[in-house]
């Protein structure tokens, strides 16, 4: 039987095995949301601005490892969704955007809310696609998916036309996809491997840093049992915090900007660096030629060859799937007879642990004014043993997110590090939340970056996501005004959060629950009360120092060990 | 230094923009770039002129493998290979030039396609630097139009680029 494209489409997602596709209608995927209407398979969430349906799908997919799926409209639906294409694209997240467009004899007309969609994502994608005849699209949302998935992730885009989605043809979904352009390779070259391990083993200062890579590949308990095996330090980079447990004696903490000293020093003084799902970007290394300065050895696995040696020269390159590398290696060192110069770990630790010694996250636990470290050191504490979930937006307080909570587990650290992108919070807390709704799921954020996607609220309110939101309010941008501080004379130039609303009131405005919290003393008990309403959305709106600093920084264009520390 | 690059890619809408854009957005040269379809319909042959240091190579490779419509991608630079340029020049050619010309057609094995009273148009195929030295080797001025095609790259003997 001969069905609609709109009708194909929702059959495809469904096929898929597509829980959630998180959208907003318009005109030219009208057809689309009347099938959607029809059926009851996929569900659909509807967010109040593209840009959030896109976080919203992106965090869904950072935390259940499945494609997220988003739809939205021609022209300005898609503009407003190219944000949080990017903000995927840089980050490798799995996701489908299906994106409505003009009628394919409309195309080049400048239409209404016609854009040309694949030429303005081309570069913020891995891959998009203009489905042109009907006979095409069920075959192109499975390549969608495919692509989307497998290899080095990241965003796939389906401009479909309206006139396709109401044409006809039968249903296929193809089984399988097979791209003679496009072969991801998923086993390291063995004697790769095997040269990786006898440099590893000479080594005399040993260092691990994993990334993002390891969360994305499912790797963690591969990273985690070859470490723990050779009794290596191990550090990880913002996006892979999680990937190796953040409470083991091995771990060193997150390594770069505002990574810890003994992270940084050690990256800096190794002898032999083994870099796993990472890549060496200017947030992590600093200064490359000041990274150089050091002699060292490093061997490099990606699954993305272009990767490997873009920033930096590696001696042992290893193109594949790291959890599939990590296992390789693992097998090769139980096989082998080669094991780790004891003597030389021995006092390579003892460097560490001076390092270590200097303390370099101490803030001030007896100030009157709330510390934003204390915060999340709270919020830390009283969730650590539950199935809790954070994200954050982009500035200050996710560093001291980042640093202060301990992440054992993959996946339960969500926030934009590539592109940095303000305004995600919220979005990926709904999307997190949906994916695992019995999970406690908190956003830190800031005044700034909360309202840049502050009408997700309602969206919340609709869906009842009973989402924790920890505002770390001191009324700047805080990240923007350290580096006024550091780097331009303490001239404060429009970093001022003035006029700022009520949270409370505009909390409650929506239907949820608001705090305000002004004292020390006060943070444990409203943490605890907040987290044990369980079925409401509430944002604590915590009156934070507004002088704080993230320490320790490596300023643009310093080196790693050229940290200013507290 | 200067590399060239062959490239065989799906014969889909956009597949050159794709090429093209990631060589702009990641500020690698182009020298010239030709494209046309092969005898297989479905694959087009791209070659690309660049330059670069060998690490700026590498990545423009990786980056090109990268993209989900390259089937395939050779620096043909790496072995012994042909490069060959076509170029159409339309010249003065009056009065006592015009002997001149011809000459100096011949002597680069070109060939005279167009002719009026005042003008010449010379075919001229070869590497990109013999085209360069015909220009060169004419007179100030008596040049009234170029176009070339950019470079088309082959490899030497059984260096074959096919999927
Ligand atoms: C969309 C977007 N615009 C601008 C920036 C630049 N930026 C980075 S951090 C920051 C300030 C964030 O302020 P806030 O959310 O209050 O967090 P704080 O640093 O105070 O913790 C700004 C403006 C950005 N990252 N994203």
């Amino acid at each position: 039987m001969e069905i609609t494209g709109a009708e194909i489409t929702v059959r495809c997602l469904a096929d898929e095995g597509v829980e959630y596709v998180f959208g907003y209608p318009g005109g030219a995927v009208l057809h689309l949301y009347d099938e959607l209407f029809k059926q009851d398979r996929v569900k659909h969430i509807l967010v109040r601005h593209e840009q959030a349906a896109v976080h919203a799908a992106d965090g869904y997919a950072r935390v259940s490892h499945r494609p997220g799926v988003c739809l939205v409209t021609s022209g300005p639906g898609v503009t407003n969704a190219v944000t949080g294409i990017a903000t995927a694209y840089m980050d490798s997240i799995p996701m489908v955007v299906l994106t409505g467009q003009v009628p394919t004899h409309a195309i080049g007309q400048d239409a209404f809310q016609e854009v040309d969609t694949v030429g303005i994502t081309r570069p913020c994608v891995k891959h998009n696609f203009l489905v042109k005849d009907v006979k095409d699209l069920a075959a192109t949302i499975k390549k969608a998916f495919y692509i989307a998935s497998t290899g080095r992730p990241g965003p796939v885009l389906v401009d479909i036309p309206k006139d396709v989605t109401t044409s006809r043809c039968e249903y296929v979904y193809p089984e399988s996809v097979h791209l003679r352009s496009y072969n991801p390779v998923v086993k390291g070259h063995s004697g790769q491997i095997k040269k990786a391990l006898s440099l590893l083993m000479e080594a005399k200062r040993p260092m691990i840093y994993a990334g993002g890579g390891i969360i994305l590949g499912e790797a963690a308990a591969e990273l985690t049992q070859f470490v723990r095996s050779l009794g290596f330090p191990c550090t990880n980079t913002l996006m892979g915090l999680g990937g190796f447990p953040a409470t083991d004696p091995q771990s060193l903490g997150m390594l770069g900007m505002h990574g810890t000293y003994e992270a940084n020093m050690a990256m800096q003084h190794c002898d032999v660096l083994l870099a796993v799902g990472a890549r060496f970007d200017d947030r992590v290394i600093g200064n490359p030629k000041h990274f150089f300065q050091e002699d060292r050895k490093i061997i490099h696995v990606d699954v993305d060859p272009s990767s490997i040696s873009k920033r930096v020269k590696v001696d042992v390159p290893i193109v594949g799937d790291v959890k599939d590398v990590l296992a390789e290696m693992s097998r090769q060192l139980a096989a082998g007879a080669l094991k780790p110069d004891v003597a030389a770990l021995k006092a390579w630790w003892t460097q560490i642990e001076l390092w270590k010694a200097r303390d370099c996250l101490k803030f001030d636990r007896t100030s009157a004014i709330i510390k934003p470290q204390m915060v999340v050191e709270t919020l830390y504490r009283l969730t650590k043993d539950s199935d809790t979930y954070i994200t954050s937006d982009v500035g200050q307080h996710q560093m001291w997110a980042a640093q202060f909570y301990k992440f054992d587990k993959p996946r339960r650290w969500i926030n934009s590090g590539g592109l940095g992108t303000m305004g995600v919070g919220l979005p990926y807390a709904m999307g997190a939340q949906l994916a695992h709704p019995d999970a406690n799921l908190v956003c830190i954020t800031g005044e700034a970056s909360i309202q840049m996607c502050i009408q997700e609220l309602s969206t919340c309110k609709q869906y009842r996501l009973p989402i924790k939101i920890v505002n770390l309010n001191n009324r700047y941008m805080g990240m923007v005004r350290q580096w006024q501080e550091f780097f331009h004379g303490n001239r404060y130039a429009e970093s001022y959060m003035d006029a700022l609303p009520d949270f409370v009131k505009l909390a409650e405005s929506y239907g949820h629950v608001g705090m305000r919290i002004e004292k020390p003393a006060d943070i444990e008990p409203a943490l605890k009360e907040a987290l044990a309403l369980k079925d409401q959305l509430v944002f604590m709106d915590f009156v934070t120092d507004q002088a704080e600093n993230v320490f320790p920084m490596v300023p643009g264009g310093k080196g790693l060990s050229e940290m200013i520390l507290v | 230094m200067k590399h060239i690059i062959a490239l065989l890619l799906e014969n889909e809408a956009g597949a050159l923009s794709r090429v093209a854009g990631l060589f702009s957005a990641r500020g690698y040269n182009i020298e010239s770039l030709t494209v046309a379809p092969t005898e297989d319909p479905t694959l087009s042959r791209m070659t690309v002129v660049t330059t670069g240091s060998d690490e700026i190579i590498e990545q423009i490779t990786k980056q090109l493998n990268k993209l989900v419509d390259v089937v395939k991608v050779v620096d043909l630079s790496e072995g012994d290979h042909i490069e060959r340029e076509l170029m159409l020049v339309k010249v003065r050619a009056s009065g006592k030039d015009r002997e001149e010309m011809k000459r100096m057609a011949e002597i680069f094995r070109g060939r005279i396609i167009d002719v009026t009273d005042k003008t010449y148009t010379i075919e001229l195929t070869g590497t990109g630097q013999k085209l360069d030295a015909f220009l060169e080797a004419l007179e100030e001025g008596v040049v009234l139009e170029t176009v070339r095609t950019g470079a088309s790259g082959i490899g030497r003997g059984e260096r074959i680029l096919r999927i």
